[in-house]
């Protein structure tokens, strides 16, 4: 869900109508008075299965790959210096007509969203792809980890590391991904309920602590870069349960080997109308948290200038664990991460690198400056 | 009294002469002035419409293109394989790609009203992939509104249609509604689903998603253009050069615009030098006017000579008055002109009338740098007219002009032909010069040439013409004094009559040319015309093989010939030609099309083309040549078979066989047919049999016409689009004869101490008026002798110069005789008329007192 909002940031020119939609309809209702979509519903008691499910699953609405991470300048002027950095690919199936026998019939759509937190910079540098799926120009492959979007790529290879490569006008990215986990299943094995209705819900899964090496280009200058990242992957026909207006989303890789996902759904009072969870400790052992045992609070507020929209960009993340209860403080790597799409119709949210005790991640916080809906 | 105060005073005195001399003929003055503003009204009219036309032309293309770089487009309707996109997308130098299907499509009326397919109903509609299209051309993205409450329907819509404000305000419809839009021979319904605010608002545009468009409107496989976002233009140029397929040119918005230049171009080019023309007889009559005032006023100058007075002086004053008389008649030209334009513009449209641009809403735009211009020509035409009579009023002795006030000219010299001579002859070679870029400038250069040169000669050929009356021994006395006035004073003939010769000239020929051309293309159309019956499936319908069969099949009929005709462009910067196929081959002896060149050796394995007339001129194809037709692909190659003559397609046209045709484009499906019955077959009884043979679904889209029909209306095109030459050569006429009246009337006057010397000497008053009858009337016929044959000289440039460059057609001639009979009849009697009217006020004069003026 989190990646949702992220990929709705940045393309919600088409996923506004697409994952809204979704949202806002019953499921098998039909709101275009078109066609009805056949869209498979994420039910429990699913098996994730390798390496087939690191494809695509074109039966859903809505799917993501999500990598964030902290990177590590390895060389040059500035070596050693840290800075954040998210790739996503979104794939989503749009209402068409299935009858419809023209190649470029919108049967699925690929976007794409790269974004840099450089604390250098103070802002966000970001970029984006995006086509409908045919002609070689966007395919996302249903056996494995395959995806072309225009130059961009994401694909898994033989030796089971993850490769990305992305180009924007203000930054270009080549990035290996090596699993160094395996795979960390959300929910109950995988399926991850979003809302008090069980078909409000997504499979999903996260690979967290990706060992991180490649370049990193901007002016014209590629420079070698190592890290840490986060991947999720996640597709659903139904994310966002009736009423909610936006999320706040963390996803924590701790120095010691373990990693924790959170999540709440907001209502539009800022009442939490779900939350959930999981952590996996470095022995491997997953606790999931119930809508109960997640709680999040503001420490410090940041008005941006830009949108005068008031984010909780440093929280305390209190979680119930084993051992009884247990906080980290999430505090950003600088405060301006805010992603302004509205000049292009998308909009706005934070997205940003944060660290905590004994750890890093990222933060997501949507629905802030208007309601998701727009 | 020293001398500088000499001149002072001179100059005082000069200034009440030309003060005192608008003073005492206001009228002539304004006259005069009028002549200026007719010529500059006309110029300054066509240049606005035609300016506005084509600015809207090109506002059109841009905002369907959306702005983009550069873009891939279809050589023809057919368009290109879809697989071109991705390479597209791929070449170096391209940043984006945006897949175009490109419609024409129509917005039916809803069931509850009455049928009617009006032009407002008309508009473009792109098939777009809207994410490709919001990168690359943002303004054709549309704005979805919904309302509150309103499901929020996906991007990717099939039925969704938006429309620009024009094309939403035509339909009819609101949003959120449904409308039927036709387009391909598809009737499908859509949704209106919001508008495009990025169109210019009197721009008809609608989008909606490309795979629902290819879908329903039967466009599979095919795209028709790529809108390209450019990082590096050279290298994708060059880059894309290599990858196009045959049927797909590159293509920009001035490439565009140059087409849509090059259309109507020729015909804009051919209105302006007839505004231009008027403008030239305006200062024809200019120097008729200043020529004779001149003359008239020639004892006062000598006397402000005498007074001090340099040579100069008098050139600059009256220079100062044709200044004057410039001023006031390009203003009132040019104001003319912008009410005039406005006038042209909402009774004809923007193409006056030739069809050359439909659809097209314009309004006026003053033009503030061509106004200067014809300020300036407007301005030139007077002081060009007032210089020469002031030149050769300076030239005159004090002395002798204090004396004299007739022609400068003594009686006895001869008249120099050779000015006329190397200008006729300058002329001539002029013809010979190639057109510059497409446009016979050459040749109109020649006929400013051949038009000096024969006003130049009018002299000459007045003493020409009247050296044989002079011989005849006439006993009358009117008739004697008038032939010995005209031929003793033939530069002041000349000054009378260079205006109405030029204008007569310019008359015959464009009168001997449009009826040339109008013959040509009656008999052409009586020879492609010669089947029984023609049948056409109309709103994008069409004859599918089986119908084909059937309606050929019937019984009393012999045989049909079918064709398909699309536009093709064969170059990027030349408007597209139409590409035709056609079942019954044009070599064959069953053919109506009428080869005037064929190529007898038929030795090639390739497939016959025959190319029209224009074609063969615009694109140098010769009966022999191997052409390549941007047909599929690959460069379909076919050997020129031979070259028909066409009078339709101004752009050129090439005839294919319709089996190459279908083996080329796997398109079967005919638009239209020729049928030529069994002799004796009733037509009427055909027609209701033939319709009765035809599918139901195409019975009510199918139209039927006979020949006659189909000639009138070809006729009733060519008169529409000549009618604007109609008028400027009416205009042209009427200002050429008032150009007669005001010099008959102004030598009169002049005269007004000769008539009270023959009063004196017994001649009366009735024989005075006669002789200024016969005078007017010997002018007159010297004048229509002049105009008439250097018109049929100029008729002659016109047809085979200037057509054939401007339009690339070519004619024989036929020369108008009953028009040039009665110009000439007009021009004689205009001219004995208006001497007559005017000797009748000069006469009134008590003789005494016109003596008394000789001291």
């Amino acid at each position: 869900m989190t990646n949702a909002v992220t990929t709705l940031a940045i393309f919600a020119i088409t996923i506004m109508a697409l994952s809204f939609a979704g949202a806002q309809s019953v499921p098998g209702e039909d709101h275009t008075g078109g066609m009805a979509e056949d869209y498979a519903v994420a039910r429990p008691g699913v098996e994730l299965s390798f390496p087939r499910d690191h494809g695509a699953h074109p039966e859903f609405r809505t799917e993501w790959w999500y990598v964030t991470g902290w990177l590590s300048i390895a060389e040059g002027p500035r070596a050693n210096e840290e800075i954040g950095f998210q790739v996503t690919f979104f794939r989503t199936r749009p209402r068409s007509d299935p009858a419809n026998p023209s190649r470029f019939t919108p049967n699925q759509i690929l976007l794409a969203h790269a974004a840099l937190s450089d604390p250098a910079v103070g802002r966000l540098l970001h970029g984006e792809a995006s086509a409908r799926e045919g002609f070689g120009i966007a395919e996302a492959s249903t056996d494995d980890a395959d995806i072309v979007l225009r130059d961009w790529t994401f694909e898994r290879r033989d030796d089971g590391t993850f490769t990305t490569n992305v180009e924007t006008p203000d930054f270009s990215l080549t990035l290996a991904f090596d699993p160094t986990q395996g795979v960390f299943a959300q929910g109950k094995n995988g399926y991850s309920q979003k809302g008090p209705d069980t078909e409000d819900a997504s499979i999903y899964y996260s690979l967290p602590h990706l060992g991180v090496s490649g370049t990193l280009g901007r002016d014209g200058v590629e420079t070698r870069v190592t890290g840490k990242a986060w991947l999720d992957r996640e597709w659903s026909s139904n994310f966002l349960t009736p009423g909610a207006v936006g999320w706040d989303w963390t996803g924590l890789n701790f120095d010691d080997g373990g990693a924790l996902v959170a999540f709440r759904i907001r209502g539009a009072n800022g009442e939490t109308v779900w939350a959930g969870g999981s952590y996996r400790d470095p022995g491997g052992e997953i606790t999931r948290f119930e809508p109960d045992h997640v709680s999040f609070e503001t420490v410090r507020s940041w008005t941006s200038p830009h949108t005068d929209a008031v984010y909780p960009v440093e929280q305390v993340l209190t979680v119930d664990l084993p051992s009884g209860k247990a906080s980290f403080p999430l505090k950003p790597m600088f405060e301006d991460q805010e992603l302004d799409g509205r000049r292009s119709g998308m909009p706005v949210y934070w997205e940003g690198a944060v660290e905590t005790t004994g750890g890093r991640g990222y933060l997501e916080l949507t629905g802030y400056a208007d309601d998701l809906e727009m | 009294m020293s001398l500088v105060g000499g001149v002072s005073s001179a100059r005082l005195a000069l200034r009440w002469l030309l003060v005192g001399e608008f003073r005492a003929h206001p009228t002539r003055f304004l006259a005069t002035a009028i002549a200026i503003a007719v010529g500059v009204a006309l110029g300054f009219a066509v240049h606005l419409v035609n300016g506005t036309a084509l600015a809207s032309f090109g506002e059109a293309i841009r905002s369907v293109n959306g702005s983009a770089d550069l873009m891939v487009r279809a050589s023809s309707p057919l368009g290109f394989d879809e697989a071109v996109y991705p390479k597209v997308m791929a070449a170096d130098g391209v940043k984006d790609v945006s897949p175009v299907v490109v419609l024409d499509a129509q917005i039916l009326p809803p069931a509850s009203e009455p049928s009617e397919s009006g032009p407002g109903r008309r508009f473009s509609l792109l098939g777009l992939d809207v994410i490709r299209a919001a990168n690359v051309t943002p303004s054709l993205v549309g704005t979805r509104s919904g309302g509150v409450g309103e499901g929020r329907g996906t991007l990717f819509e099939g039925r969704d249609l938006f429309l620009s404000r024009a094309a939403l305000g035509a339909s009819g419809a609101s949003i959120g509604e449904t409308v039927w839009i036709e387009a391909n021979g598809q009737a499908v319904d859509l949704r209106v689903a919001g508008i495009l605010p990025g169109v210019a608002d009197d721009q008809a545009i609608g989008t909606m998603d490309i795979a629902s468009a290819q879908w329903r409107f039967d466009q599979l496989g095919t795209l028709d253009r790529l809108d390209l976002k450019l990082a590096d233009e050279a290298v994708a140029r060059d880059a894309l050069e290599a990858l196009l397929p045959a049927n797909a040119i590159l293509d920009s918005s001035e490439t565009q615009t140059t087409r849509g230049d090059a259309l109507s171009r020729a015909y804009r080019v051919n209105l302006d030098m007839l505004a231009l023309v008027a403008l030239l007889t305006g200062g024809f009559l200019v120097y008729s006017a200043q020529s004779l005032s001149v003359t008239r006023r020639l004892r006062s100058f000598a006397l402000l000579r005498t007074l001090g007075l340099e040579r100069e002086g008098i050139v600059a004053s009256i220079a100062l008055e044709g200044l004057a008389i410039g001023v006031l008649g390009t203003v009132l030209g040019l104001l003319m002109g912008y009410g005039l334009a406005i006038a042209a513009l909402n009774l004809l449209g923007g193409d006056l009338g030739a069809g050359y641009f439909s659809g097209t809403r314009e309004h006026i735009v003053f033009q503030p740098k061509a106004a200067f211009v014809f300020f300036l020509l407007g301005l030139a035409a007077a002081l060009v007219g007032s210089v020469f009579p002031a030149l050769s009023a300076s030239r005159a002795a004090p002395a002798a002009a204090l004396k004299n006030t007739g022609d400068v000219l003594d009686p006895r010299d001869g008249v120099r032909i050779w000015p006329a001579i190397l200008l006729l002859g300058a002329g001539i070679l002029t013809t010979f010069l190639p057109p510059v870029a497409d446009l016979p400038i050459f040749g109109y250069a020649a006929m400013a040439l051949l038009l000096a040169g024969g006003v130049a000669g009018v002299p000459f050929l007045a003493r020409a013409l009247l050296s044989g009356l002079l011989r005849l021994r006439i006993a009358r006395v009117s008739p004697m004094l008038a032939i010995r006035h005209v031929y003793g004073a033939p530069k002041e003939a000349a000054a009378a009559l260079c205006g109405i010769v030029a204008s007569t000239a310019l008359m015959i020929a464009m009168a001997t040319m449009v009826l040339s051309f109008r013959i040509a293309v009656d008999e052409w159309l009586g020879q492609t015309l010669a089947s029984d019956l023609y049948v056409r499936a109309e709103a994008g319908t069409a004859f599918e093989p089986v119908v084909q069969d059937r309606l050929a099949g019937l019984a009393g009929v012999a045989r049909i010939d079918f064709t398909k005709e699309v536009p093709m462009t064969i170059a990027p910067n030349r408007p597209a030609i139409g590409l035709i196929a056609r079942s019954i081959d044009p070599g064959s002896e069953a053919s109506s099309v009428q080869l005037i060149e064929e190529e007898t050796d038929t030795q090639s394995e390739l497939p016959p083309a025959w190319v029209s007339e224009p074609a063969a001129r615009l694109y140098g194809w010769a009966p022999g040549d191997v052409i390549n037709l941007p047909i599929g692909g690959e460069p379909a190659r076919f050997t020129v078979a031979g070259v028909w003559r066409d009078y339709s397609r101004q752009q050129g046209a090439v005839t294919i066989r319709s089996v190459d045709y279908t083996r080329l484009v796997g398109d079967e499906s005919r638009m239209a047919g020729a049928i030529t019955l069994e002799p004796g077959a009733d037509v009427e009884a055909a027609e209701a049999q033939l319709r009765t043979a035809l599918p139901p679904a195409l019975r009510t889209s199918v139209s039927f016409a006979r020949p006659g029909d189909l000639r009138d209306y070809a006729l009733a095109l060519f008169d529409r689009s000549f009618a604007v030459t109609y008028v400027l050569e009416a205009v042209a006429i009427l200002v050429g004869l008032a150009g007669v009246a005001a010099t008959m009337s102004a030598q009169t006057i002049a005269r007004v101490r000769e008539f009270g010397m023959l009063r004196h000497l017994g001649v009366a008053k009735r024989e005075i008026m006669e002789m200024l009858g016969i005078e007017g009337a010997l002018l007159g016929t010297v004048g229509a002798i002049a105009g008439i044959a250097l018109g049929l000289v100029l008729s002659q440039v016109l047809i085979h110069v200037i057509n054939p460059q401007s339009f690339n057609w070519t004619m024989g001639t036929h020369v108008p005789i009953t028009t040039i009979l009665a110009v000439a009849l007009a021009l004689i009697l205009a001219a004995a008329v208006t001497a007559v009217v005017s000797a009748r006020r000069a006469t009134h004069m008590n003789a005494v007192l016109a003596v008394r003026e000789d001291w």
